[in-house]
């Protein structure tokens, strides 16, 4: 296990990586389900894996006899599955109101906050003007 | 429990609540509003005086003992932090009554503003790393809900780049959390600081300390990482982008500041000799970028770039006045910059365009405003004695001193560079005559601006004049911050107790 998922990780990383860098929407929605898993994956690998027992301590004893497992990790991946799940609602209904305001998804096309030059514009057309 | 410690960050969360049972209201949430900055500002500058007169102030939050639960400490980095906060806050509540249109309002302009106030503050005053997670994560909900208020296309292109990037720098932030607990066993920052001298492989320390700095600095845009900022800084209503520039990426950079001087000082040479770079290329591209621009928020939005440059040039110095050149820089830029923002907001509204060929003649129709102008832009290109000058000054001296005659020099000339792109704002909007425009591109017929968008901003430029005078006393705050950072065993001992 120790060292599968340590692969499994990384491998989850650059695929999320290169779906977000597609230029396109909806995949990059993918990409970011992939690497907040890969994300949650690494935390918990950060925290060691053990074949331990839960952190339950017995009400009589003041510490427990046996070794636990640690439970901050996965306290932590929890509070990150919760927030990630949130954002990707977001995220889920921003892209969706993008495409119906901008009607693209290709993030090439996306010039409206930052429109290219004017001349830039009329010398692309009179250049396909030539080709046409 | 130490309330007053918690305030500025539960206070605006009331008022978030608050706000958003009157939504029908709009006067009502109006008002509501400035009364919740108003007690948010006293809060803050309450907070102040208690960290100058009594040094560093912590609580734990439900009792829990230090490593174990969570901290709220303030020292006097994040004391001046929250206190500029809230006069911003306060600044932008009052702008907004003339400004926010009852479109916004009604989908929720005042709720989110104060839950971004609360998240951004609650990151200033976090003693514990995963908090500092969650406070991140707070603001930058509230801020992707302000970026797209109002729908307009612009919006929406911006936010998306906005969205995708900052998500990406939170998820690099959880993952360098993740393994430095990983190495470490502990995510208080104070305790982080120990235990990270026991760390026998400081090469993994380093590696995660370059995740953090790439988190970080997607958040305060350097160089090859501020993209997303003057793609979307641009595009919201003007009270909303005036508090991003005042604020948000001097979250990125006052984490950065405190991990880079509390956790990561094992090797300077290399995690600050980095920094340096970055913050000289961030500069001079910061500078350049804004030259090549004719739009009033645009070139705005690339200044903030290469200002966060001399920010980061402080903290990768990593000497006492160096450092104190940082905190004083962020301090007068976040007053500074936010302000300019305002006026850009003013001169929108009655020169119906941001676009500089559109404007003009403000010299001769609004001479208030053209002096009002002249302050913080001239602040901001470093001229004497407004505030600006010091802390460029400071920051410059601090360069010479360690013999870094390079960065000295860059920052010198970037100067003389911010003073070109504001010399083209002055040119352009208040001495060229008024355009002659009838085309239908204009946004809006120019109307005059109303007495609540003027008040913030001649605040604001009485207190940049006033830093600019009076130096002194902010000096000194910023000189036993300075003092703070580079002796963390103060924090620590703080925060921890008696070891």
């Amino acid at each position: 296990m120790e060292t599968i998922l340590p692969l499994l990780c990384g491998t989850m990383a650059a695929a999320s990586i290169y779906l977000m860098l597609s230029g396109n929407l909806i995949r990059f929605i993918f990409g970011l389900v992939m690497a907040t898993n890969a994300v949650n994956l690494l935390i918990f690998i950060a925290g060691r894996i053990s074949i331990s027992h839960p952190p339950l301590i017995p009400e009589h004893l003041p510490v427990s006899e046996l070794p636990m497992a640690n439970a901050l990790p996965q306290a932590l991946i929890l509070t990150a599955i919760v927030i990630g799940f949130a954002l990707l609602t977001f995220v889920f209904i921003l892209f969706y109101r993008a495409y119906q305001t901008l009607g693209t998804v290709d993030t090439e096309s996306m010039r409206f906050a930052e429109p290219v030059e004017k001349e830039d514009v009329s010398d692309t057309k009179a250049m396909e003007g030539n080709g046409v | 429990m130490n309330w007053i410690l918690v305030l500025p960050i539960i206070l605006p969360f009331a008022f978030a609540a608050a706000t958003l049972q009157f939504r029908k209201d709009f006067r009502l949430q109006q008002n509501l509003s400035i009364l919740g900055a108003l007690l948010h500002f006293g809060a803050c500058i309450f907070l102040l005086f208690k960290v100058y007169h009594n040094g560093i102030v912590t609580t734990q939050i439900g009792n829990w003992p230090a490593p174990f639960g969570i901290t709220i400490a303030a020292d006097h980095l994040s004391v001046i932090m929250v206190a500029v906060t809230g006069i911003l806050n306060l600044a932008v509540m009052v702008y907004s009554k003339a400004e926010i249109n009852p479109n916004l309002l009604k989908a929720g302009y005042h709720p989110l503003m104060h839950i971004l106030i609360g998240g951004v503050c609650g990151a200033f005053l976090t003693g514990d790393l995963f908090n500092l997670y969650v406070w991140f994560e707070v603001m930058l909900m509230a801020s992707f809900g302000l970026l797209v208020l109002g729908q307009k296309k612009q919006q929406f292109d911006g936010g998306v780049k906005y969205v995708m990037i900052n998500l990406f720098s939170t998820l690099l932030f959880i993952a360098g959390l993740g393994l430095l607990y990983g190495l470490t066993g502990t995510l208080n920052m104070a305790d982080l600081h120990l235990k990270v001298q026991g760390v026998t492989d400081k090469g993994l320390l380093t590696a995660i300390a370059a995740i953090f700095m790439a988190a970080f600095g997607i958040k305060s845009g350097i160089f090859p990482l501020f993209f997303w900022l003057p793609a979307s800084y641009h595009t919201p209503p003007v009270a909303i982008s005036a508090i991003f520039a005042g604020l948000l990426t001097k979250v990125g950079v006052y984490s950065m500041i405190r991990m880079f001087s509390l956790v990561f000082t094992f090797d300077i040479a290399y995690t600050h000799g980095l920094l340096l770079i970055v913050a000289v290329l961030t500069m001079i591209t910061g500078v350049l970028g804004a030259a090549a621009f004719n739009e009033f928020r645009r070139i705005l939005s690339f200044h903030i770039i290469s200002q966060v440059g001399y920010m980061v040039m402080g903290l990768a110095l990593f000497t006492p006045l160096a450092l104190k050149g940082s905190v004083f820089y962020i301090l007068h830029h976040m007053i500074v910059k936010a302000n300019l923002f305002l006026i850009s907001g003013v001169s929108r509204k009655t020169g119906g365009s941001f676009e500089l060929s559109k404007l003009g003649g403000f010299y001769r129709s609004n001479g208030l405003l053209a002096i009002l102008f002249f302050i913080p832009a001239f602040s901001l290109a470093g001229f004497p004695p407004l505030s600006g000058f010091w802390a460029k000054m400071i920051l410059i001296r601090a360069a010479l001193e360690i013999q870094s005659y390079t960065v000295a020099a860059t920052a010198a000339a970037v100067g003389l560079l911010t003073l070109y792109s504001m010399t083209k704002i002055w040119g352009e909007a208040f001495w060229k005559p008024k355009p002659e425009i009838i085309d239908a591109e204009i946004d809006d017929k120019g109307q005059p601006a109303s007495f609540w968008m003027f008040l913030p901003i001649i605040a604001l430029a009485i207190l940049t004049i006033t830093i600019g005078l009076v130096p002194e006393p902010f000096l000194k705050m910023a000189g036993q911050a300075a003092h703070e950072l580079l002796n963390p065993e103060i924090y620590v001992k703080a925060v921890l107790g008696e070891l």
